[in-house]
């Protein structure tokens, strides 16, 4: 890891050329990328060069492309390993997105679960890490639990404490709100799963890109994260998981790659972490994957970190002083990363974000498909602006001055 | 980089929001249920979490009268309010070509305005210029086409991304 020096942002943008393009006449201010961030030209390349000169199956060619193919498939899960610091790269399975992956855990942890079992998620879930979850309790008997955000609206120790008990079987807990920004303690409430012998996952979508995730340190089971929201391409999600853990999983897919004898009766399964890979996977993606990885170490994830941390800073305190705006999340920056969920005035968020987009500047509005965390913050909807690497605080500047021509148009003087 | 469609016709923001959208957003007409109501029903966005509640009193044929509740962006609030307004003193028949002149002028940005008589509701006319807010403009109208369609004796399928549902009879 590089040490935190201030991100050569200038530098950073030329990479990614949708960045250059105009909307409805401004340049583009892209303040969306808790929902997917944009691609460098390298990963562009990455996804048009492998079609170019090494499309081929994996695994099982015996060809020169194959053989090719395979090799850099397999790098990116040697890369990602190296990411995460995981074990080995046995423990990385590549998926759909985070959402398969989840999915995954809770279609074969959720199968031994039984009536009495407790699975505890917090307040603060994406419907992710929720839904899948709630099939699960319809199929075994099993009960959700929930950790429930303190006064600062953040999941903390205690809260975590009150929701953990001789029941919980399963803690699956998200890493950073995709709407509040808080980032939970994670590490802390792995040592209480422990501690009751449950099994600890991590929904990382929203921390992965913006803050160093080490698997080791958090003291984990399984994490779970997406490419496309770090610069990487739509399409391929990662699972990570303990190497004896995924070992004793039963498979979810079953198909072609995921195997080793197969009769007519049974088939014995393939070694990890091929066992969760049936069918041909998202070649060119994962390969593709490689490139923004390869871009983000070489920016530095603690330089990043410090970057979004700074812009998110000087974004909270501009918004803080804006008569009429409520802020979601943390009270103190330091405690939430690059994501801003807001409401301005009585202008429901949809509006917001029309009059924005007008002003070439793309936020989110509505509820972040987390409909309970809505109803716990007691509103329909937000805006939600968030940063990424190639983000400058004139775009922050840009984004006040849009919030205050939406005012205008709604009758608020300036 | 502008779509041609932009280019040869440019969409302002007052397309959009037209005093009439915005005054009916911040004072809100007919909003509550109705005592009388002979049918209510709901409807909502799942996409953006929008909400209509309709509660309409029906009498001999007509609509008597029309509350609405819910909650959601200046677009789907007003156009309900709007209806409400539109709707009153209305036979069934002629609420039913209403709804269905105002979905088209929602969802057509070429519809002819000088062929009906809308009203205030002209104002909405802008919306179909920004594609991804016609949802909110046709809320209102989906929920308001279950209600006619009860009070008639019949069910429609329901066929849009929408989903609606009649509450009470």
């Amino acid at each position: 890891m590089t040490t935190a020096t201030p991100l050569d942002t200038a530098a950073i943008r030329e990479e990614f050329p949708i960045l250059s393009r105009e909307v409805h006449g401004h340049p583009l201010v892209y303040l969306d990328n808790a929902a997917t961030t944009q691609k460098p030209q390298s990963v562009i390349d990455a996804l048009s060069s492998y079609y170019s000169t090494m499309n081929a199956n994996i695994h099982r060619g015996l060809h020169t492309l194959a053989e090719e193919a395979t090799v850099a498939y397999e790098d990116v899960r040697q890369q990602v390993a190296a990411f995460i610091n995981a074990g080995s790269h046995r423990e990385v399975v590549f998926t759909r997105n985070t959402t398969e992956s989840l999915n995954l855990l809770a279609y074969t942890l959720g199968a031994r679960l039984k009536p009495g079992d407790e699975i505890v998620l917090t307040a603060a879930e994406h419907h992710s890490n929720l839904v899948p979850w709630q099939l699960v309790t319809q199929r075994t008997g099993a009960k959700l639990r929930f950790i429930e955000l303190n006064d600062d609206q953040e999941i903390d120790v205690d809260t975590a404490q009150a929701a953990i008990n001789s029941n919980t079987r399963i803690v699956s807990i998200v890493h950073m709100s995709n709407v509040l920004g808080s980032i939970a303690p994670v590490a802390e409430i792995s040592e209480m799963a422990r501690a009751v012998g449950a099994t600890m996952i991590v929904d990382a979508a929203q921390s992965a890109p913006h803050i160093p995730v080490d698997v080791a340190d958090l003291g984990v089971d399984y994490l779970a994260f997406s490419a496309h929201k770090m610069l990487g391409p739509t399409g391929v999600g990662v699972l990570w998981g303990r190497q004896e853990l995924l070992a004793d999983l039963d498979p979810f897919l079953g198909g072609g790659e995921m195997i080793s004898v197969v009769t007519r009766e049974k088939s014995s399964w393939a070694k990890l972490p091929h066992k969760f890979e049936a069918g041909t996977p998202n070649i060119a993606d994962v390969i593709a994957f490689g490139a923004a990885l390869d871009f983000l170490n070489d920016v530095g994830m603690d330089a990043i970190a410090a970057h979004d941390a700074e812009l998110t800073h000087y974004a909270v305190d501009r918004l803080s002083h804006f008569e009429g705006l409520d802020i979601y999340g943390p009270s103190d920056p330091s405690d939430r990363s690059a994501v801003i969920a807001f409401n301005y005035r009585d202008i429901h968020s949809h509006d917001v974000a029309t009059i924005l987009d007008r002003g070439g500047i793309a936020v989110r509005a509505g509820h972040h498909c987390a409909q309970p965390l809505m109803r716990t913050l007691g509103v329909p909807a937000t805006a939600r602006a968030s940063f990424y690497l190639y983000n400058e605080r004139s775009e922050v500047d840009a984004l006040v001055d849009g919030l205050l021509e939406a005012g205008e148009r709604f009758g608020f003087e300036r | 980089m502008v779509s041609n469609r932009e280019s040869q016709n440019p969409v302002d923001l007052d397309d959009l929001y037209r005093d009439v959208i915005l005054d009916h957003y911040r004072r809100p007409r007919n909003r509550g249920a109705r005592d009388d109501a002979t049918v209510s029903a709901v409807g909502f966005n799942p996409s953006c979490g929008d909400e209509i509640r309709l509660s309409v009193a029906i009498l001999d044929g007509a609509v008597n009268g029309v509350g609405f509740g819910g909650n959601g962006c200046s677009i789907s609030q007003s156009s309900a309010s709007m209806m409400t307004e539109a709707m009153s003193g209305r036979s069934i028949d002629s609420a039913r070509v209403m709804s269905k002149h105002v979905q088209q002028m929602l969802t057509d940005d070429s519809f002819d305005l000088d062929a009906v008589d809308l009203g205030d509701l002209e104002a909405l006319s802008g919306v179909a210029k920004f594609p991804v807010r016609i949802k909110c403009g046709l809320l209102a109208w989906k929920v308001l086409d279950q209600v006619l369609a009860n009070a008639s004796g019949e069910s429609i399928s329901d066929d849009s991304d929408i989903p609606t549902r009649v509450t009470s009879g």
